[in-house]
C-alpha cells in the first residue's frame, strides 16, 4: 500500500497545503511518494524531498507541465497510479481541478475534502456547507482523495533528503493552453496559512472603506479575507473569499468585521481557534459562532482597536 | 452550436440540514428544493450565448427522482429550449453522473457542456472534470468569464492565487463560479410557455450506464458545536480577553 501525493506548487515554492496532505498520506501508509510536475521546478522537488515522511520524489520537469494543465498532468498520473493504492492532493483549486480527471481515468470515485482518516477505506468529509459530516467508505480498489489542509497539521522539514527521480514528460494534449495569469500580489501572510485573519464583509460599504481592514491587518501581521458579498461588490479580489465556495481557513484568530455569518461563510472559518465578530446587529448569526463579540459600529470600533494596538 | 447544461435538484441554500435521528442520512424529506445555484448560473450563461447568436440550442439535463422534472421546467422557463430527464431513485455520485452525461453527449453532440462547479449538497466539485476526462475534452473549471471564438473558447478561471485564462479547443467542458453572471428570474408567461417545451425521459439502463455507488455513506453526524461565546463591552475588554484568556495575540 503506497501513496502518491501530487505536489501543489508554482514551479518555485511548495504550497503549505501539500505539507498537510503529506501528513494525511502518512496516516495511510509508510510509503509516501511525491510527484512534482512543472517546469524548472527542481527547487520544489528539493524541498519536497526534505519533508518528513516522504520516501521518494518524482520530478517531471518539462515545458508540457509548466502550466500544470489537468489535460496534460492527468494522463501522467494515470500511468503512475498503477503502482499506488492512493492518489492524494490538497483541496486547492489546482487539486480540485486535476484529481477528478484522474479518478475518471481510473474509473474510481473521488473522495473530496477529507477531514479525517478513520481506516484504510473510510474517511470523514463535510458536506452541505459543513452543516453535516459524512463518514464514507470507498469500495474502489484505488482511492483518489483531496485533503482539507486545515484538518491536518503540516509535515515538517528535516535535514535528510529522500531520493529524487526524474520521470519522462507526458504527451501534450493540445486540448488547452494557458493564455495568461493575474496573480494577486501581497506582502501579507497567505490567507490559508496565516495565524491571524481579518475578514471584511458588505458592512464595509465600499472599497475605500475596506482600507481600515488593511490597517487592522497590518497592526496584527494578519492576512485579509472577505465574504462573498464583499468580493462581489469589488472591495477585494476573488481569491480573498472565505467560505463554502471560497477558501477554508482555520487560523488561531479570525476577526469577522461587518459580516452577517451566513452558513456559506461559516463553512470556511468555523474551525478557527478563536473567532471574534464586530457587527452592529446584535442578532447577526455570526455571534452564534463567535468566542468574543462586540456589538457596534465597525467604523468606530476598528479605529479604536487600531489605536489601542498601536499604543500597546 | 448546441449547449448542454446539467442541472441538479438540491436542498435550497437557505436550509440548514441535520442528520436523521438514526444518523444514517441527511434529513431532507420536508426541505425546500431548488436548482443548484451554480447550475442557474450555467443555464443563464448558455441562454446569453444563445441570445448573442453564438449558441443555436440550449438543452438542460437533470438526473434523479421524478421531481427533477420541476427543476428542468424552471430552466425551460428561464429560456432553455429542451429538457432531458434520466429517472432513478438510486443515489447518484459524481462518477455516475459523469457517465450518464457522456452518454447524453454521445447522442446530442453539443459544442459546449456548462456545469456548476459544485453541487451545494454533496460539495463534491467533481462532475465537470470527470466528464471532460471521459470525453477527452479540455476543461475550464471555476469560470468567471467565457468567450467563444470560432474553434476555441477562452475561459477565465478563479484560482487560489487570483485568476487564470485558458484557451480550450472546442468542444469543451466548462464549470461555473459565482461571479460569471447573475441569473435571471423567469417571468410568469415564460413559466406557462415552459410547460409546453419538450422534455424527454430515460432510464439509466436505456443509456447502458452502470450507476452503482462506489462510496457507502456509513454515518452522518453534526460537526462539534462551538462553546457559547460572550459579548464584550468595548475594545479594551476585547483586547484583554484576546491577550490574557485566549492568548492569541
Ligand atoms: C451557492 C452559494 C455559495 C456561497 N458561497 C459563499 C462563500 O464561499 N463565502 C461567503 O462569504 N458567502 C457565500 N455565499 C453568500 C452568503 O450566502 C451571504 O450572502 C454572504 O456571506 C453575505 O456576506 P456579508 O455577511 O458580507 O453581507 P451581509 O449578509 O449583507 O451582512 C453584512 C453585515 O454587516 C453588518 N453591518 C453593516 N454596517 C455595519 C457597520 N457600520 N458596523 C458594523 N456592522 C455593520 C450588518 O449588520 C450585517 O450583519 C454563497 C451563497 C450561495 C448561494
Ligand atoms: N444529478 C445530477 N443531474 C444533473 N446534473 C448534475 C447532477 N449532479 C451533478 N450535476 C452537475 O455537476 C455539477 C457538479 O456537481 P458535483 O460534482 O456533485 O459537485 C453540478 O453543478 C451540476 O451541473
Amino acid at each position: 500500500m503506497s501513496v502518491l501525493v501530487i505536489a501543489d506548487h508554482n514551479n518555485s515554492v511548495l504550497n503549505v497545503a501539500t505539507l498537510s496532505t503529506i501528513t494525511a498520506a502518512g496516516q495511510l501508509s509508510g510509503d509516501v511518494d511525491v510527484l512534482v510536475a512543472g517546469k524548472n521546478c527542481q527547487a520544489v522537488a528539493d524541498s519536497a524531498a526534505k519533508i518528513s515522511g516522504v520516501k521518494r520524489v518524482l520530478i517531471c520537469d518539462s515545458d508540457i507541465c509548466e502550466a500544470q494543465l489537468a489535460e496534460n498532468i492527468a494522463p501522467l498520473v494515470h500511468q503512475l497510479a498503477e503502482k499506488y493504492s492512493y492518489v492524494l492532493s490538497a483541496a486547492t483549486t489546482t487539486g480540485k481541478n486535476l484529481l477528478p480527471r484522474i479518478a475518471a481515468l481510473l474509473d474510481v470515485a473521488q473522495i473530496s475534502d477529507i477531514i479525517s482518516i478513520e481506516s484504510e477505506d473510510t474517511f470523514k468529509r463535510p458536506f452541505y456547507a459543513g452543516n453535516v459530516i459524512a463518514t464514507v467508505q470507498s469500495t474502489d480498489s484505488k482511492k483518489v482523495i483531496t485533503v482539507r489542509a486545515t484538518a491536518f497539521s503540516a509535515a515538517v522539514s528535516t535535514d535528510t533528503a529522500a531520493p529524487i527521480e526524474a520521470i519522462a514528460a507526458p504527451v501534450e494534449s493540445a486540448l488547452s493552453k494557458l493564455v495568461s495569469e493575474e496573480l494577486t500580489k501581497s506582502e501579507r501572510p497567505e490567507l490559508t496559512a496565516a495565524d491571524i485573519v481579518i475578514s471584511g464583509g458588505r458592512g464595509l460599504g465600499n472599497k475605500e472603506n475596506f482600507k481600515i481592514i488593511e490597517a487592522l491587518a497590518d497592526c496584527l501581521g494578519a492576512a485579509i479575507g472577505a465574504s462573498r458579498a464583499a468580493v462581489d461588490a469589488g472591495f477585494v479580489p476573488n481569491d480573498f473569499q472565505v467560505g463554502q465556495t471560497g477558501k477554508i481557513v482555520a487560523p488561531k484568530l479570525y476577526i469577522a468585521v461587518g459580516i452577517s455569518g451566513a452558513i456559506q461563510h461559516l463553512a470556511g472559518m468555523k474551525d478557527s481557534q478563536v473567532i471574534v465578530a464586530i457587527n452592529k446587529d446584535a442578532d447577526a448569526p455570526i455571534f452564534q459562532a463567535t468566542d468574543y463579540g462586540i456589538v457596534g459600529d465597525l467604523f468606530k470600533i476598528v479605529p479604536e482597536l487600531i489605536e489601542a494596538l498601536n499604543n500597546a | 452550436m448546441k449547449i448542454l447544461v446539467p442541472i441538479k435538484r438540491v436542498v435550497d441554500y437557505n436550509v440548514r440540514v441535520r442528520p436523521t435521528t438514526d444518523h444514517t442520512a441527511v434529513e431532507i424529506s420536508n426541505a425546500k428544493m431548488s436548482m443548484n445555484p451554480f447550475d442557474e448560473i450555467a443555464v443563464e450563461e448558455a441562454i446569453r450565448l444563445k441570445e448573442a447568436g453564438i449558441a443555436s440550442e440550449v438543452v438542460v439535463a437533470s438526473f434523479g427522482v421524478k421531481q427533477c422534472q420541476e427543476t428542468i421546467r424552471t430552466a425551460l422557463a428561464m429560456g432553455a429550449d429542451r429538457g432531458i430527464h434520466v429517472e432513478t431513485d438510486v443515489e447518484l455520485q459524481p462518477l455516475s453522473v459523469a457517465k450518464l452525461l457522456k452518454a447524453i453527449v454521445d447522442k446530442e453532440n453539443p459544442g459546449l457542456v456548462i456545469l456548476g462547479k459544485q453541487a451545494i449538497d454533496d460539495d463534491a466539485n467533481q462532475t465537470g472534470q470527470m466528464l471532460a476526462s471521459l470525453l477527452n475534452w479540455g476543461q475550464g473549471t471555476f469560470a468567471c468569464g467565457i468567450k467563444v471564438e470560432s474553434e476555441t473558447v477562452v475561459v477565465t478561471r478563479e484560482i487560489d492565487g487570483g485568476t487564470q485564462t485558458l484557451s480550450l479547443k472546442l468542444p469543451a467542458v466548462i464549470t461555473t463560479d459565482l461571479r460569471l453572471n447573475e441569473p435571471r428570474y423567469a417571468k410568469l408567461p415564460d413559466i406557462m410557455k415552459a410547460k409546453k417545451k419538450p422534455l424527454e425521459s430515460f432510464n439509466p439502463e436505456d443509456l447502458s450506464v452502470d450507476i452503482t455507488p462506489r462510496l457507502k455513506l456509513l454515518e452522518v453526524t453534526e460537526p462539534p458545536k462551538r462553546e457559547g461565546g460572550v459579548i464584550v463591552d468595548d475594545v479594551a475588554a476585547l483586547l484583554d480577553k484576546l491577550r490574557n484568556e485566549a492568548k492569541v495575540i
